[in-house]
């Protein structure tokens, strides 16, 4: 046998090991999803908001909270000497402040994903297993929580934990998860009859068991999925929140509530407010960019 | 034969059509139930204590002990509930802290103009999104494709209020072209009566052309926003709907008799594409309360959702608890009324209905 | 006898991510006013064959051909607007199931009216009597009650006559059958057939009838063109089946089950790689 190229190895139509099989429709997944230059665009931003938030220190010129001298520092224009995004109220580099924002922001990200993605598993798969009256009452439990728009339901929560960054994270999780939940009842309805889940009922697995270490592997992969699509729409109620001052409080360089400090120099000290903005616009729009492509290439019927 | 097959059907049908309203009904009972309960729950943890908030912080202990149990706080917590379900039902959402009126009073004080907001903006998301996303969908994989899908991510990327802000700046301070934040200049705002509160339908009903024109440039801006939201979701969703369609064997069919392509795109994909889409249209409606909140704040908008972030600002609970049942409600509403036009929209329903 | 339709070396291709693939390879014919059935397995090209007569090829797909000529028409040569005006009058096609062939929200009358609006200038008063007069034909007791019913109101086998009714309004010369009875009943297939088969008979059209069904074919068409693997194999007039030479038609009929003297085992189809050639 010929040795073959790891391109050929891996495209192979006939795969000689499962490990083979596997890997060659990652490749393949790879090969649609590098076709698509917008999701590589998306998937640029995201992988530049992971690194600047992991360099945030060598990369900000300044300390985000604590500004230069008053007198002569405040409101310097974008491009002035040494603040390529000017300097807000406090004389607090601008860009500095935004490069450790993205801490924030990626923290909200995984944060949420973390702990919605596990509930709506939990409820979900309990509820297409159990079925009955445990479907019944979880699902309705779920469509009250989807019966909120989110960002209201996100208020009142935060309006009875009191404002601040962790209130928010779990204000918003709370509202984040029965999508994932309906999602992941579904995929258990699906598998819940077949073969291989009798037959580990028949050997005596308990069902705790057959939950955990047979269907909610099965489901991961498109709950993980269906997180990432949303990720953009967590970091906008996470601005939304900042925004209205009960998301981080100052003076954490949390972008939505540098939108809302530079709010009342809108006029005169334009950048101010615009910078941040521009900072959560481009992180979203590499998250929504990455799920579509995600989307595009997994999911071959929305392609079409 | 064919003629019992087909009364057959039509009575089934009927009867589903029962069944599926009934139970559509009885999910939305629930769900309001459920919407009460965690707004009630939401109330019962907010550490703001509700006796204070309604004597002050200088009364003495026998007053705050008498309000205590006037508010049924001494009560358990089922009985609370049922206390507040009763409170609810009667219109009485209690007193705001900050207003010193009654709840309701206020929401129906300020809901109008989220109305007219809302409205105007879904009148533009619709107008633009639903052409956009048929031109899309039968340009597929082209240049006009990308176009609107980029366009549309961009609206799902960017933060509504930063936006606000934006389009403030530039079309408000610096090109003069709309009006600033608030719905009305004051210098118009006592020439029209308000009769249906929404102030475009007034003027207009009370010929004051110079008014109508001030409240149209106030609104224009932000309906303008909220409608871009809105338009990038209905057009992804016509641009789905309308591939589906545009796929089926009727549009061969179509073909084959010979029918125009204009014809066959508007008339007949969209015509099926027509069903699904008065669902997408309805939950944009609903949503656009969601993006009223942050959108009222920044243009000071008097509307429901500027109610709200006042009222949380100012730990004012009850307003901000009966203000969330109030967008629950039309929220839960608005996806019934959506169930129900689906219903009614596809003639494998409507014939019998 | 003067040809309707001549194709000459048709070949559709679809690209593939493997690069270009032919699904039909050449395919030759002519049509006079006759019924020519074309028969063949499920991917064999037939359906395509057919659908590009009518220049309905599904994007990407391409089709070219030699010559392609309608009456005396280049089809490869015509223009959206010719097509338009040929299409639904002088030539239709019936597709195989009225459940996904008929627009759901619209009701049969209204898309028979559609084919003909579109067809002939004339009062709407004159189209529907028209329209009516047409459902009758196809032997509907009720053409009232069918004309302002929905496409899910029919049976199956009511929606294919209500189909037929609609690419027949117009009186086209060629009519075009894909599978016209594979998704009805068994009871129902006969009576469609019949119905079908006595109107293309009056009106003196030339009709190609596309099956899976050899034996269905041969009972119905005067000519039968054998498809496989995008070609044409055998060409045979009906009434000389029996006569074929083709490996694969021979296996075809081999198949169908005799009600005396039954083979066992069953035979099955045999193939060889290189008919595909």
């Amino acid at each position: 046998m010929t040795v073959l190229s790891r391109r050929e190895w891996l495209l192979s139509d006939r795969p000689a090991s499962r490990r083979q099989a596997r890997l060659g429709q990652v490749y393949r997944t790879w090969l649609g999803f590098r076709s698509n230059w917008l999701a590589m665009v998306g998937l640029a931003i995201v992988l530049t908001l992971i690194l600047v938030a992991a360099f945030a220190d060598v990369i900000a010129p300044y300390d985000p909270v604590v500004g230069g001298d008053l007198r002569t520092e405040r409101f310097l224009p974008p491009f002035t000497d040494g603040h390529i995004l000017g300097t807000d109220d406090l004389s607090r580099d601008i860009f500095s402040r935004i490069v450790h924002g993205s801490r924030l922001t990626l923290m909200v990200v995984v944060l949420v994903a973390v702990i919605a993605t596990p509930i709506g598993l939990l409820v979900g798969t309990t509820a297409g297993y159990f079925g009955r009256w445990v479907d019944v009452t979880l699902m309705r439990i779920t469509d009250i929580f989807l019966a909120f728009p989110r960002l209201i339901l996100a208020l009142a929560f935060v309006a009875a934990l009191g404002p601040g960054i962790e209130n928010a994270i779990i204000a918003i999780a709370i509202t984040s998860w029965p999508p994932y939940a309906r999602l992941a009842r579904a995929e258990t309805l699906t598998i819940r009859d077949s073969d291989f889940i009798n037959a580990a009922r028949l050997q005596g697995a308990s069902s705790a068991r057959i939950l955990w270490g047979h269907i909610t592997p099965l489901c991961l992969s498109s709950v993980i999925i269906r997180v990432t699509l949303d990720m953009a729409g967590i970091i906008l109620t996470a601005a939304g929140l900042g925004f209205l001052g009960l998301g981080a409080q100052p003076p954490q360089p949390e972008w939505g509530a540098m939108i809302a400090a530079g709010r009342r120099f809108l006029i005169d000290q334009w950048w101010v407010a615009t910078m941040p903005g521009i900072a959560i616009f481009i992180v979203s729009l590499g998250f929504n960019l990455l799920g579509d492509g995600l989307r595009d290439v997994l999911d071959p019927k929305a392609r079409k | 034969m064919s003629d019992t097959t087909a009364n057959g059907g039509r009575e089934s049908a009927l009867l589903r059509f029962l069944w599926k309203t009934v139970k559509l009904l009885a999910t939305v009972a629930l769900t309001f139930l459920g919407l009460l309960l965690a707004t009630f729950l939401i109330g019962r943890v907010v550490p703001v204590d509700p006796v204070l908030a309604v004597i002050g912080d200088r009364a003495p202990q026998s007053v705050y002990d008498r309000v205590y149990v006037e508010l049924g706080l001494d009560r358990p917590l089922y009985e609370q509930f049922w206390l507040y379900l009763e409170k609810v039902f009667t219109g009485d959402f209690g007193q705001s802290f900050l207003t010193k009126r009654d709840i309701v009073d206020d929401i129906r004080r300020v809901f109008p103009a989220t109305l007219e907001l809302a409205t105007v903006a879904i009148l533009i998301g619709t107008l633009f999104g639903i052409p956009l996303g048929v031109w899309a969908a039968v340009r597929q994989g082209r240049f006009a494709d990308q176009f609107v899908r980029v366009f549309g991510l961009i609206g799902y990327s960017a933060p509504i209020f930063w936006l606000g802000l934006l389009g403030l700046l530039v079309f408000y301070a610096r090109l003069h072209w709309v009006a600033g934040p608030g719905r009305i200049d004051i210098a118009y705002e006592y020439s029209i009566t308000a009769k249906t509160g929404l102030l475009l339908l007034d003027s207009a009903m009370q010929g004051e052309w110079d008014a109508f024109k001030n409240v149209f440039s106030h609104i224009i801006l932000p309906a303008s926003l909220l409608g871009y939201f809105s338009m990038a979701y209905i057009s992804r969703m016509t641009r789905s709907f309308m591939l589906n369609e545009l796929a089926q064997e009727y549009v061969t069919t179509a073909r084959v008799k010979g029918v125009p392509e204009w014809r066959i795109i508007w008339v007949h994909a969209l015509g099926n594409a027509a069903v699904p889409l008065v669902t997408v249209v309805a939950l944009s409606y609903a949503n656009l309360l969601e993006g009223s909140v942050l959108t009222e704040t920044v243009f000071a908008w008097p509307g429901l959702g500027q109610y709200l972030t006042n009222s949380l600002q100012n730990a004012d609970m009850n307003a901000v608890l009966g203000g969330t049942l109030v967008i629950g409600a039309i929220f839960v509403g608005l996806n019934l009324l959506s169930d129900l036009l689906y219903n009614l929209l596809d003639p494998r329903v409507r014939r019998h209905a | 006898m003067s040809a309707l339709l001549t194709v000459d070396d048709l070949r559709i291709t679809f690209p593939t991510r493997q690069g270009p693939s032919e699904v039909v390879r050449g395919v030759t014919f002519t049509l006079g006013r006759e019924r020519l059935g074309i028969v063949g397995e499920s991917g064999s090209g037939k359906s395509q064959t057919g659908r590009a007569i009518l220049g309905l090829t599904p994007a990407p797909g391409k089709a070219t051909a030699k010559v392609l000529d309608f009456d005396g028409t280049d089809l490869r040569a015509a223009t959206p607007a010719m097509w338009r005006k040929l299409r639904g009058t002088r030539m239709s096609m019936v597709m195989q199931d009225p459940k996904f062939s008929l627009n759901p929200v619209m009701t049969i009358g209204k898309q028979l009216l559609e084919a003909l609006k579109f067809g002939a200038g004339e009062t709407r008063a004159e189209a529907t009597a028209r329209a009516l007069a047409m459902l009758e034909a196809v032997q509907i007791r009720d053409p009232e009650r069918v004309f302002r019913a929905y496409p899910h109101e029919l049976s199956g086998g009511m929606g294919q006559r209500a189909m037929i009714a609609m690419m027949l309004v117009t009186e086209p010369d060629l009519l075009i059958a894909d599978e016209p009875t594979s998704a009805l009943d068994v009871t129902v297939q006969v009576e469609v057939l019949r119905i079908l088969d006595r109107l293309v008979r009056e009106r003196g059209m030339g009709l190609i009838f596309i099956s899976h069904d050899l034996r269905l074919v041969s009972s119905f068409c005067d000519r039968v063109l054998v498809m496989y693997a995008g070609r044409v194999v055998e060409e045979l007039k009906a009434s000389e089946l029996k006569q074929a030479r083709h490996p694969y038609t021979r296996g075809l009929m081999n198949c169908l089950p005799q009600i005396e003297g039954g083979v066992r085992p069953l035979p099955t189809l045999e193939r060889d790689a290189a008919w595909a050639r």
